[in-house]
């Protein structure tokens, strides 16, 4: 299983190995990481999951569709690595992915 | 005697209350006691993607079964509290079995408002509530199927564009002279009804139901007017009541809805509620709400959970719910109850993207977005912070929404 390497806004780091298939979200909420809420359950409607992908990371996550290219358009904090961790299904590739909660979350 | 937090109902609010618990520290023992027999799932999946089978059950789940486990949760699953003991601190389960509690949170959520249709016992007659009733329906839907829907609320309207994914004929019959009348404007409720009949759906408004009919099964539904409809599957949306018996018994303050203060808590001081059971005041909107949502169960279970840690923290989120019907992603933020001005941004008469926004006294106070992902996020913001807008620039489609708000 994939190692998915949480950093909150104040840097503590928490590690979860993480079922290929499921999202970066559901796996946030599965192991009580604080910072992703997941509200809308990852159907794309809330941006309570949002995050930054390690620079390094970012091309593996993969594109953002277009609905979720304008829910982050106008999300708090953004930066040029910005997702919404709902949308980002877990894959053998990812295994050590570093993603960053905003502080906004907290 | 070591601290113990009993969480009654397992559903979105126990889900989070649980997670939060651990996070704020909570060390004592926690038991999850609810009565459906499943862990908590996600209920909005039951009348979209759940229906039409894109969601498995396991998809639902809230939380992985782990967690549970992970977390030191003592769980309690299809098995009902039927009493609250405030004095001696403990419940009573419906074996007789008796539990004690130093903190004792209510998230019992609410259920389906049932009339007693004449008919109404027939097989194929529905409510959508909880997963056991929602995978029954799955025995009467089938292409070239009929349906009929009483209730053109949303999860009615969401039922009715799952069934024609199905394929199936639909009704919708509305009592009231729109559908979502409760909830938006005439506009939204014009665009609702275009696209549900351009997807081939009937919707009857100001139309009553006389009787359910049929043998054992229903076969038809006899309205008001006098005319029968033909049904294989009958689905009631008529909207819920909150679960407040337990704590009304116990002697908890009731004010439609277990009454909470901005800390999530009863009157009784280690006792805190939390989701579509509890009524509480909000800032936002300067009233007393009892919503129904998901964002509800979530945020207050967050503040709840300090609250039984001993690290009270006021609510004040902005209420936001979503709907999903064919390609249609509506997303709403704030409550448009009380408006006296709707300004639309975009043609809610053609195609299937516009937001309305909602304004009362010259003050915004909430969107209904449809496949309007930024203004949905630009009015959420907006409404977090009590920023309002220029109603004039909102219609005005040639400045960039973010522009709007800036
Ligand atoms: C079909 C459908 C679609 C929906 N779509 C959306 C949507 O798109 N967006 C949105 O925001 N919201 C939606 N909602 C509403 C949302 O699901 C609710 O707001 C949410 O479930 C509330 O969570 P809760 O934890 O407060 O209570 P509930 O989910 O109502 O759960 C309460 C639980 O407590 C149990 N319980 C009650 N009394 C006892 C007792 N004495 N002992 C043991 N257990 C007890 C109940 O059986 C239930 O399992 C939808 C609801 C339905 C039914
Ligand atoms: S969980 Fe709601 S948008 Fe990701």
């Amino acid at each position: 299983m994939p190692l998915i390497i949480y950093k909150s806004h104040d840097g503590n780091t928490q590690e979860v190995h993480a079922e290929v298939g499921t999202s970066i979200m559901q796996a946030a909420v599965d192991n009580g990481i604080d910072g992703i809420l997941g509200e809308c359950g990852g159907c794309c409607s809330c941006a309570t999951c949002h995050c930054y992908v390690d620079p390094a990371w970012v091309a593996k996550a993969g594109e953002p569709d277009s609905t979720e290219k304008d829910m982050l358009d106008c999300v708090l904090d953004p930066q040029d690595t910005s997702r919404l961790s709902c949308q980002i299904v877990i894959t053998d590739e990812m295994d050590g992915i570093i993603i960053a909660m905003p502080k906004s979350q907290y | 005697m070591s601290e113990h937090c009993i969480i009654i109902g397992a559903s979105h609010a126990a889900a989070q209350l649980v997670s939060s618990l651990r996070q704020e520290g909570w060390e004592g023992k926690i038991s999850l006691i609810g009565d459906e027999p499943n862990l908590p799932y996600h209920r909005p999946p039951l009348s979209k993607a759940f229906f039409v089978g894109e969601k498995t059950e396991d998809e639902l789940l809230i939380r992985a079964a782990d967690f549970y486990d992970k977390n030191n949760v003592d769980l309690l699953l299809g098995s009902r509290v039927t009493k609250i003991d405030r004095d001696a601190k403990k419940i009573t389960l419906e074996d007789g079995a008796e539990i004690a509690y130093t903190k004792l949170a209510l998230t019992t959520g609410a259920r389906v408002r049932k009339i007693p249709f004449t008919g109404c016992e027939l097989a194929g007659v529905f409510y959508m509530r909880d997963l056991n009733d929602v995978k029954q329906t799955h025995k009467f839907t089938g292409p070239g199927k009929s349906a009929v829907i009483i209730g053109g609320g949303y999860i009615g309207l969401e039922t009715a564009a799952s069934l024609r994914k199905i394929g199936m004929n639909v009704i919708v019959i509305e009592a009231m002279e729109r559908v979502l009348q409760r909830v938006t404007a005439p506009e939204v409720s014009a665009f609702y009804t275009r696209v549900h009949t351009e997807e081939g759906v009937d919707i009857r408004t100001q139309a009553g139901v006389d009787a359910i009919v049929g043998e054992k099964h229903v076969t038809g539904v006899r309205l008001a007017d006098g005319t029968t409809v033909p049904a294989d599957l009958v689905i009631i949306g008529v909207g819920v009541i909150p679960n407040i018996e337990l704590a009304k018994e116990a002697g908890l303050t009731i004010d439609n809805g277990i009454a909470v203060n901005e800390f999530a808590t009863t009157n009784d001081p280690d006792i805190v509620a939390a989701g579509d059971c509890t009524n509480h005041y909000n800032p936002i909107y300067d009233r007393k709400l009892r919503l129904e949502s998901v964002q509800n169960a979530t945020d207050q279970a967050k503040i709840a959970a300090k609250s039984i840690c001993g690290k009270p923290e006021a609510y004040n989120a902005l209420p936001w719910f979503w709907s999903d019907q064919y390609d249609l992603k509506l997303q709403i933020a704030g409550l448009s109850q009380g408006f006296d001005q709707v300004i639309i941004r975009g043609n809610s008469e053609q195609g299937r993207s516009f937001a309305a926004f909602y304004f009362s006294k010259g003050r915004f106070i909430a969107v209904d977005a449809i496949n309007r992902p930024k203004e949905f996020m630009m009015s959420k913001r907006a409404l977090t912070s009590g920023q309002t807008a220029d109603p004039l620039k909102l219609a005005d489609e040639s400045i960039e929404i973010k522009d709007v708000f800036n």
